[in-house]
């Protein structure tokens, strides 16, 4: 039964990320779906991001051209296995395509979640694992060697919720989200709210708290904000080594699997509130807000405002171990974006393996970095994307740097 | 030696036997045939056993650091909770799933078991003939729907439609006194009386299947009397059917009581996934057992945490267990009724 529910999410996921065209039918269908469900309780559905955007989230942006990639070392294997995090799969699932016909290589990624992918690395029965939260020490200790953590990109996590009539772009503080989600403020016309947003009628509808049922990354992140901006959070989940992390005691609320999981539930629940990472509030058309960043302005989540969170991070510890989250003082930065990151050991043992995985991060790091619009991730800044190359020539074969 | 004269005489007899005992031949075939159905169950056997045997030791580990019953005496599940060298308080108390499964499952038997006897008596009873034939196809079609999709069903079809008559009865009888707390609202759509509805549209063609064969087996005749004798139909199902069908009905409503309680995705999509308490509302979110080993065995990384899980899962198997014997009980009561 496991089996088959594992095989059709994770078919579900891929699913919904095979494209725009896809998506674009997906969304038909199920609107379709609902309309002849009931055409009544369809308005929070098919009320499409209406607001002004901010200025500085408008027009595209030129994509990164990224040349300090390593010389391709010869002798690769023609497949790369990995696994985990579900937050970067989309991203990863269009590497893997590019890079079939760039690199002439497979890569099977397996989207079973940050914390799965952690202790596939650990047993080593992938070449490559991925999390949206760092290896910690003692993460390290348990697996079979020393491991480089290389950064693979970054993306916002987003506030969505579904209020029929009210366009995206309502305004959110740390301390008022952690109040809302951990069952402080219960309703949306709640004077908290309504005072970050003079000029907006909010309805008194009960707020539906909507969270991740399972483990991870996208909770981690927002915990991780939540509990840097809400004292009130910290409290209420018991301290702050309880109150962040890729599982949390939700006090209330309703528990979604999966980023699908949380979207369908905010697209169908009126009053409902919740937060996933920014493609599936775009492709699912699903109301976002603007949250304040350390500046003090309440800044819309885009491509733009996501590559502002490490614009004011100059120094990064040398094994790129780095929190993000709500830490740039750029006035443009959006707070809740997070990193993902690559694991792998840092020596190898099996020579074609070792060609691969470095031709395969390197070109990820140069090349890849400029097909993340696709997807609307956010490309590595210059310095941190400096640093990744320099964590890849730390990979040896059997004690010898792979990359010349 | 010749064959036994009675035995050849049969077949002489008895043309038309498939299989004519001839000497030799059977004994091979009847030796293959012996160890091949006793191969195939002691596999069952040991598969079972097996699984046993596994979901126990998976489990040990966090049965030990937290104690046996220290599972089903707390009701707070948070696995953020948990520390290696604190055991107590227990972080992964599983009432609330035991009860989140027992109460959908009572909703969905509440519903599905009169709405199922009623679809069965209308294909064998009531409905005129040509269109039995249809109905009863229609009802074997319904329990080959996929179970995600029942779910998918009751998040975009099911919660729209029975919101405003919820959204009334938490305004009504939620505010009555002492029973209210069972009826409060909000309600948000997913909940565990919107798990119950959805399987009690799951089990239902299950039981009426079962129903519609139980009382196709009503002997012809005490009907036939007891349209004779001048009773209305609805009197003839009463006097010849239903006492007759009595253990049948109730051993369809457990065959579908089974798949109310393990069904798993259907339920992870609709109840909420509330996992840290009990809600005692039935129109609030919750989670059952098998939702939240579905929903958290993945990323389950925190300290004893997929052991936890394993120890729902032994837990489900035990409650299972103990239904399925109380049923089989009271079916051998109904026979001697």
């Amino acid at each position: 039964m496991t089996v088959d529910i594992e095989a059709s999410l994770t078919a579900g996921r891929s699913f919904w990320r095979r494209g725009a065209t896809v998506r674009g039918a997906i969304t038909f269908l199920v609107g379709s779906l609902v309309l002849a469900a009931c055409g009544s309780a369809s308005a929070g559905n098919s009320t499409a991001p209406t607001a002004t955007p901010s200025p500085v989230c408008t027009g595209t942006v030129a994509p990164p051209n990224y040349t300090n990639g390593l010389a391709t070392v010869p002798g690769q294997a023609k497949t790369l296995s990995g696994a985990g995090s579900t937050f970067v799969a989309p991203m990863l699932s269009v590497w893997a395509a590019a890079y079939a016909t760039d690199g002439n290589v497979q890569v099977a990624y397996q989207s079973i979640g940050s914390g799965a992918g952690v202790a596939q690395i650990q047993a080593n029965t992938v070449n490559f694992g991925d999390s949206d939260a760092f290896m910690t020490d003692s993460d390290i200790a348990k697996a079979k060697g020393p491991i480089v953590q290389i950064p693979l990109v970054q993306a916002p996590v987003v506030v969505v919720y579904n209020l029929p009539g009210i366009p995206s772009g309502l305004k959110f503080d740390g301390n008022t989200l952690g109040k809302i989600f951990s069952g402080g403020i219960t309703s949306w016309n709640d004077p908290a709210i309504t005072a970050l947003n003079p000029g907006v009628t909010l309805p008194n509808t009960p707020i539906a708290v909507v969270h991740r049922s399972d483990g991870s990354g996208t909770t981690d992140i927002f915990t991780d904000f939540l509990t840097k901006e809400s004292p009130a959070w910290v409290t209420a989940l018991g301290g702050a080594t309880t109150s962040v992390g890729k599982t949390v005691a939700w006090p209330v609320g309703i528990g979604g699997k999966g980023s699908e999981g949380v979207s369908a539930l905010v697209g169908q629940t009126s009053g409902a509130i919740g937060y996933v990472e920014l493609d599936y509030a775009l492709s699912q058309k699903i109301t976002y807000g603007n949250v304040k960043n350390k500046t003090g302005a309440f800044i819309q989540p885009c491509e733009q405002t996501a590559a502002n969170a490490t614009v004011g991070i100059t120094s990064y510890p040398a094994d790129l171990r780095v929190d993000i989250v709500d830490q740039s003082t750029n006035p443009e930065a959006y707070p809740i974006t997070g990193l993902t990151w690559a694991l792998i050991y840092q020596n190898q043992t099996n020579a074609a393996t070792a060609a691969a995985l470095v031709n395969f991060f390197s070109w990820v790091l140069t090349k890849g970095q400029a097909l993340t619009g696709s997807v609307y991730y956010t490309p590595l800044g210059p310095t941190l994307q400096a640093l990744c190359i320099g964590q890849l020539k730390k990979i040896t074969l059997n004690g010898t740097p792979v990359a010349s | 030696m010749p064959p036994p004269a009675g035995v050849s005489g049969g077949i002489t007899a008895t043309r038309t036997l498939p299989l004519p005992l001839k000497r030799g031949r059977p004994r091979v075939a009847d030796r293959v045939f012996g160890s091949g159905v006793a191969i195939a169950g002691a596999i069952v056997l040991v598969v079972i056993g097996a699984m046993i045997i596994f979901l126990v030791l998976e489990g040990l580990p966090a049965m030990q650091h937290y104690g046996f019953f220290s599972f089903i005496t707390a009701s707070r599940w948070a696995p953020s909770d948990a520390f290696p060298n604190v055991s107590h308080p227990n972080p992964y108390g599983i009432l609330q799933f035991i009860y989140g499964t027992m109460l959908t499952s009572i909703i969905g038997m509440l519903i599905a078991v009169p709405l199922a006897v009623g679809a069965a008596l209308v294909i064998t009873d009531v409905a005129p003939q040509r269109v039995k034939g249809p109905l009863s196809a229609l009802v074997d079609l319904l329990a080959a729907v996929p179970s995600v999709v029942y779910g998918f069903w009751g998040i975009f079809a099911l919660i729209p439609a029975i919101k405003p008559v919820v959204d009334f009865l938490t305004t009504t009888l939620g505010t009555v006194p002492v029973i209210g707390i069972a009826f409060q609202g909000p309600f948000f759509g997913v909940s565990y009386f919107t798990a119950g509805l959805v399987l009690a549209i799951m089990v239902l063609p299950i039981i009426a299947a079962v129903c519609r064969e139980v009382f196709r087996s009503t002997p012809r005749n005490e009907k036939e009397a007891a349209l004779a004798l001048g009773a209305t139909r609805w009197e003839t199902i009463r006097i010849a059917v239903l006492p007759r069908s009595r253990s049948g009905i109730v051993g369809a409503a457990l065959l579908g009581l089974g798949r109310a309680l393990g069904e798993t995705i259907a339920v992870t999509m609709v109840i909420g996934n509330a996992v840290l308490h009990i809600n005692p509302s039935i129109f609030s979110q919750g989670a059952t057992m098998s939702s939240v080993i579905a929903n958290e065995f993945t990323e389950a990384t925190e300290p004893f945490h997929l052991s936890a899980l394993f120890v729902v899962g032994f837990w489900l198997l035990i409650v299972a267990l103990i239904v399925n014997i109380l049923a089989r009980l009271i079916v051998r009561r109904g026979v001697a009724l």
